[in-house]
């Protein structure tokens, strides 16, 4: 009994998602279409309550549930930016949704659902809850993506993302079942000691659907194909969702597995990573320059952020997986305010997502044009912002692992992708103005306002936050 | 008597996922095709667990063969509701209509 107990209390956070959940669906079933609002407030208090636990909880290592979760500092690391990225959409998406008319209390528990399946998923220590925790995020997610279901757009992304999430499970899944057959289990563990040194082309081939499925769910090229339509055609928070809490679980787990499962074979999955980091880097750069509308912009811009943690990730050892986490947790910051400056993006009662709109908006409203472009020269790696320092850190462990011609490439491709963010700054201070934005929700402006001091001043507090990700990135090994 | 090795079902299993996803990224014709193109390859992989449990003597592929069988029933459920969403909204199911975003 007692076992159970200590190790239920592992896995609080999620439990308390779950109950809540459960709960929540039936006080919205029960009280009808005005359940938005409270259920909406109770959904954001659960994952503040998830991230205060975390904090209190305990501060070492286990292996719980017959060693299919495990509960480290690097999992609470990433659970903790994962819990806020979805804690901070769902307050800054209230106002958005009620003006579109869609803030049914459906909302907040599928994004609740979806976290739930993205903390498994972050704390997965074996390939059956690796696939579970992920299919519970994603199932979710498909039916967010729709969630404005009378809108066409809306409605084909859901059905793009599904067709194309259902192909990346199956083969993620099929990598699973080799894995699975040529190390003869499904813990993490377990299959770090049985493919350690030699290796069999069965695990080759694992691994390469394995990393495919996962790629897919970072969307790193050349899995990305989904990612902007996705990304155009979803409502603006749904957006804001893909783009902070499901990238930062999706990190976490690809981090997780190829450390965990194969410390062994690290020059296998080495080459895999650098070049899926690579094509991310330079698509994300180029094919954004000829965009028009801002969520599509953000969609290449993410792919290339992508490639840029995943030099982390190629760089290896405690250095690089540190790089990862403070990469993944000044992106979660400066994507979270860049959202909150599109959401704000209505004219006369509209949501409009045209760069075009933002014309002279340092004229008609100064303070948001004045921190949406600190979040675009963050965005570009501008020192001395916080992005500078996100890519300072990967960059700096590529070359201590002797990558040098990554590093190039990636410093290369991240100044023709400063254009794009730059041109977003120059159409805002020079151009003719636009017609005038209405006055934004509060909830957004104070989410651009907070992100935006964070990274403004990043630099002066640097020593917390870098103690956190080396001591998170120390669990791992 | 003729038995049946392990390699046999792994080749059964990888001719029935390459059918699955040849089935997705040549089709262009229907959606519904895509989902049950999307149920091969879960069950190929379905193949591919129980025979390596079989062969293991380990039952733990059995119990992830389960789980999966659970959660694709999931998935074709949401499938489907997101496919006649789609269809109320566009009146076509037809792979080539799926267009309004590009680029």
């Amino acid at each position: 009994m007692s076992h159970l107990s200590a190790a239920l209390a592992h896995c609080l956070p999620e439990l308390i998602l779950a109950a809540g959940i459960l709960v929540l669906v039936l006080f919205g079933a029960l009280r009808g279409k005005e359940s938005g609002g409270p259920v909406t407030e109770i959904a954001a208090g659960l994952l503040g309550l998830a991230i205060v636990i975390i904090f209190l909880g305990s501060k070492t290592t286990a292996v719980v549930f017959d060693g299919a979760f495990i509960d480290d500092g690097f999992g609470r690391f990433m659970k903790v930016l994962t819990l806020a990225g979805s804690l901070v959409t769902l307050i800054m998406s209230q106002d958005f949704l009620a003006r579109e008319k869609i803030d049914k209390f459906e909302f907040p528990i599928l994004i609740l659902l979806s976290t739930l399946g993205m903390l498994m998923l972050i704390s997965a220590a074996g390939l059956i809850a690796l696939y579970l925790g992920l299919e519970l995020m994603s199932l979710s997610l498909y039916v967010i993506a729709a969630f404005h279901r009378d809108n066409l757009r809306a409605s084909e992304a859901g059905l793009k993302y599904f067709v194309l999430g259902a192909l990346s499970s199956g083969m993620l899944l099929y990598g699973a079942s080799l894995l699975y057959g040529f190390a003869g289990t499904v813990s993490f563990a377990g299959i770090a000691e049985t493919i350690n040194g030699k290796v069999s082309l069965g695990a080759i081939f694992g691994l390469v659907f394995l990393m495919a499925g996962l790629a897919f769910k970072m969307s790193a090229v050349p899995f990305h194909m989904w990612t902007p339509d996705v990304y155009e055609g979803a409502p603006t928070p749904v957006t804001a969702f893909f783009a902070t809490a499901v990238k930062m679980a999706a990190v976490a787990i690809t981090v997780r597995v190829v450390f965990t499962a194969f410390p062994g074979i690290v020059s296998q999955w080495r080459q895999i990573v650098i070049f899926i980091s690579l094509l991310s880097m330079v698509l994300g750069a180029f094919a954004a320059i000829g965009q028009t509308n801002i969520k599509r912009l953000m969609a290449y811009s993410a792919i290339g952020h992508i490639g840029f943690a995943l030099v982390g990730l190629a760089a290896g050892g405690e250095a690089g997986v540190s790089g990862v986490l403070a990469y993944m947790a000044i992106y979660l910051v400066m994507t979270l305010g860049t959202f909150a400056g599109i959401l704000s993006m209505r004219v006369n009662g509209e949501g409009v997502e045209n760069i075009s709109d933002l014309s002279g908006l340092a004229k008609t409203d100064g303070v948001m044009a004045f921190f949406l472009a600190m979040m675009m020269f963050s965005l570009a790696g501008i020192p001395p912002l916080a992005g500078f320092f996100a890519k300072w850190y990967v960059f700096n462990a590529a070359i201590q692992a002797g990558l040098y011609w990554l590093a190039v490439i990636g410093v290369l491709s991240s100044a023709v992708a400063a254009y794009y963010y730059l041109r977003i700054v120059k159409v805002m201070y020079f151009d003719e103005a636009a017609p005038a934005f209405d006055r934004p929700a509060a909830a957004p402006r104070a989410v651009l306002a907070v992100t935006g001091i964070l990274v403004l001043f990043l630099f002066a507090y640097p020593g917390v936050f870098i103690d956190a990700t080396t001591a998170a990135a120390q669990s791992l090994f | 008597m003729l038995t049946i090795s392990l390699s046999q079902f792994l080749i059964v299993a990888a001719i029935l996922f390459t059918l699955g996803v040849a089935g997705i990224v040549l089709n262009r014709r229907n959606i519904i095709i895509v989902l049950m193109s999307v149920e091969l390859i879960l069950l190929s992989v379905n193949i591919n667990l129980v025979a390596f449990s079989a062969f293991l003597g380990d039952l733990t592929g059995q119990v992830f063969a389960l789980f999966i069988l659970t959660v694709a029933a999931a998935e074709a459920a949401i499938g489907l509701a997101i496919l006649v969403c789609y269809y109320r909204n566009r009146g076509s199911i037809a792979i080539e209509d799926i267009n309004m975003m590009k680029g």
